[in-house]
């Protein structure tokens, strides 16, 4: 498998609203399981639910926004429960959400979120805006995510974006994966732990 | 130049800068619960890893236990599946395990402290973001993802950033009435929700200095609501007096080195901060949540402010927790009716927030109103034997009360504690997010304990300072 994740291409989709929570990306209830399969058809189910109820439908439910693979959201995403069943909800639905778009995230949504090799990258408020109205005015446009350049791409806009050079690092060398790598420093690691006052039972 | 706790506590445990520019954090405590960790243990499976310190990994059962009888099978298949896989996954790889049976279950942030497994200068990493709760004992503390806890198992380590570091000192003294809970709920309300992403929050002053232990968990648990992934408090006597004697800290000359080294970690006088701010205590009030996130909230006495109060960007949001919340703008918090009252959690689940509610209640010989359902849950059961002990369990069930079995409960609501439709739920714990306890309609409102208590007595929000007075 090819891990590294230069750059990404598909269809958008736009999930508005500030401050969106894991609790609302995958409800606690999906959560009574030892997989991560089947989250995919959970992904913001109660927010869809109250969507459909009121008349206008959650995006995961609109037609147009089929085999989208970009998510384009607005600021503080993924704050709340450190549950990796969120992006792994994400990754899951439908064609899977390969990468995320917006202005900020949350921090431990963001590092689960390289664990499973999907960027996500900032942008301002007004870019997003245009990257939203552009994606909700033309669903099939394509939209791009370089993680080589630091840009987006919808049509006609390409956008400066930021992803902080380690992950950006990590996803360009295909390295997200880190247990391999931590585990190399094994010796250091024990040495390490044979220093600490703790370690050796406070004893001098 | 001095450094702050943070700093000396991650050089102590960084094994070396990777690649990527981000560290190898040695971690010195993990916490494993049954909800995110039985892929991490899959995956290790599959990979054919061993763990490298099993004896730096500690287990047990919070989210899925039901809280009316903890009896087995529960009736819930899938969580008794969920606990089985623990067991299995406990057994097969040598880790030890707080078990209902054996009476040390509970909340994974409650018996860490209680049990004395959280020291000051550790690193303390668990699949759980409140987490932070532990850096009320100075030590780095924070929640992770299940491919780091299959990492932290593998590997007895993480990939982790450096964190700046903001200062929070909170000056004076707290009036009467206004608790821990207050004082980090108004520190949200003023940094925002997102506020502390990028820092550790290094909780300071004169207030957190008067705080005992279980005040400064409340705060540190948290910081992870207002952005910061981490918080602490440095260590000092109220931290040592907690800890002396408990079943995991050291003895006699082990316990004296460990005081000095302790000593040693906490802040320097001239450490440099990224950023400090200030607080007076004499500002806050006793604190309501009235929206979806934890950071909107008001004082007791306050009214429900109007989107255009709030900066453009945030308005959408708050138009959307008025509606959901059902609040019109310029309404009182005060009087708010309420079904349901929850009093537990990693946030206020411990023996200081309950015995301050017994103590009120009593006093008052209050009963919890006809049409409330009051829960209480102990954070352990070690806290709910202690609450028994002094025969608060009484207190609580002749004031209208359920006293139930400890664990996560109503708080994220993955066992049957659970609102229904469109209920309002007082709530002691750490999130009012949509559908967070259980109904995807339903509706909590945040304080402390006693604003809880008040809630439930009156059936309505009350002001806990007049109802107990």
């Amino acid at each position: 498998m090819d891990t590294k994740r230069v750059r990404i291409e598909g269809r958008g989709i736009v999930v508005r609203g500030n401050d969106i929570d894991t609790d609302r990306i995958i409800p606690a209830r999906f959560l009574r399981t030892v997989t991560f399969e089947g989250l995919g058809d959970h992904a913001f189910e109660d927010d869809r639910i109250a969507s459909t109820q009121s008349g206008a439908p959650h995006p995961f439910d609109q037609p147009r926004f089929a085999g989208a693979r970009i998510l384009l959201v607005n600021g503080n995403f993924g704050c709340g429960s450190s549950r990796e069943h969120a992006p792994q909800a994400l990754a899951r639905w439908g064609a899977g959400i390969q990468a995320i778009v917006g202005v900020s995230f949350a921090e431990i949504f963001f590092g689960n979120c390289v664990a499973l090799g999907i960027p996500c990258i900032r942008v301002s408020v007004t870019d997003i805006e245009a990257l939203m109205q552009a994606v909700e005015g033309d669903p099939r446009l394509a939209v791009s995510v370089d993680v080589a350049k630091r840009t987006v791409g919808a049509g006609a806009l390409t956008i400066t974006a930021v992803i902080p050079d380690g992950p950006r690092q990590q996803f360009l060398e295909g390295i997200w994966d880190s247990t391999a790598e931590l585990l190399t420093a094994k010796a250091e690691v024990l040495e390490r732990a044979s220093q600490l006052p703790y370690m050796r039972g406070y004893v001098q | 130049m001095g450094k702050t706790l943070y700093e000396k506590v991650f050089e102590r445990h960084a094994v070396r800068q990777l690649p990527s520019g981000q560290y190898q954090l040695l971690m010195g405590l993990h916490l494993v619960h049954e909800v995110t960790s039985p892929q991490a243990f899959q995956m290790l499976r599959e990979q054919g890893l061993p763990i490298l310190m099993p004896e730096r990994t500690f287990a047990t059962v919070d989210h899925i236990i039901p809280t009316k009888s903890q009896l087995r099978p529960f009736a819930d298949s899938l969580a008794e599946q969920m606990l089985e896989h623990l067991e299995a996954n406990v057994r097969d790889y040598g880790i030890r395990y707080f078990s209902p049976e054996d009476g040390s279950q509970g909340v994974v942030h409650v018996i860490g402290p209680e049990l004395g497994l959280t020291q000051p200068g550790m690193t303390i990493c668990c699949g759980d973001s409140h987490t932070s709760t532990h850096g009320a004992f100075g030590a780095i503390a924070f929640g992770i993802g299940t491919s780091q806890v299959r990492d932290v198992l593998a590997t007895q380590c993480l990939a982790m950033d450096r964190l700046k570091v903001r200062r929070i000192e909170v000056h004076g003294s707290l009036g009467p009435g206004v608790y821990p809970k207050d004082v980090v709920l108004f520190i949200i309300n003023r940094l925002g929700v997102q506020g502390g992403v990028g820092y550790a929050y290094e909780f300071a002053g004169e207030v957190f200095d008067r705080m005992d232990m279980e005040g400064r968990m409340t705060v540190c648990n948290m910081s992870i609501e207002g952005g910061a992934r981490c918080g602490y408090v440095n260590p000092d006597t109220t931290t040592y007096q907690y800890l002396e004697g408990r079943q995991y800290c050291p003895q006699g000359k082990a316990w004296d080195a460990a005081v000095r080294d302790w000593d040693g970690i906490r802040s320097d006088p001239d450490a440099q901060y990224d950023d400090v701010v200030r607080f007076d205590a004499a500002e806050i009030e006793p604190m309501v949540t009235w929206g979806i996130t934890p950071g909107q909230s008001t004082g007791v006495r306050g009214r429900i402010p109007s989107a255009e109060s709030f900066a453009v960007d945030e308005q959408a949001t708050v138009r959307e927790a008025h509606r959901y919340m059902d609040f019109e703008p310029g309404q009182a918090i005060l009087g708010t009716k309420i079904d349901v009252a929850f009093i537990g959690s990693c946030t206020n689940g411990r023996f200081s927030d309950f015995e301050e509610v017994a103590r009120l209640v009593q006093r008052s010989g209050s009963k919890v109103a006809p049409h409330v359902r009051a829960l209480i849950v102990p954070g352990s059961q070690s806290v709910r034997r202690a609450l028994v002990d002094h025969g608060y369990d009484r207190v609580f069930t002749d004031a209208g009360f359920e006293f139930r079995e400890a664990g996560c409960s109503m708080c994220l609501a993955m066992n049957p504690d659970k609102l229904q439709g469109r209920e309002v739920c007082a709530s002691s714990s750490n999130r009012n997010f949509k559908g967070r306890q259980g109904s995807p309609q339903g509706r909590t409102l945040l304080m402390s304990p006693a604003m809880v208590a008040a809630a439930a007595v009156r059936g309505e929000v009350a002001d806990a300072r007049e109802v107990f007075a």
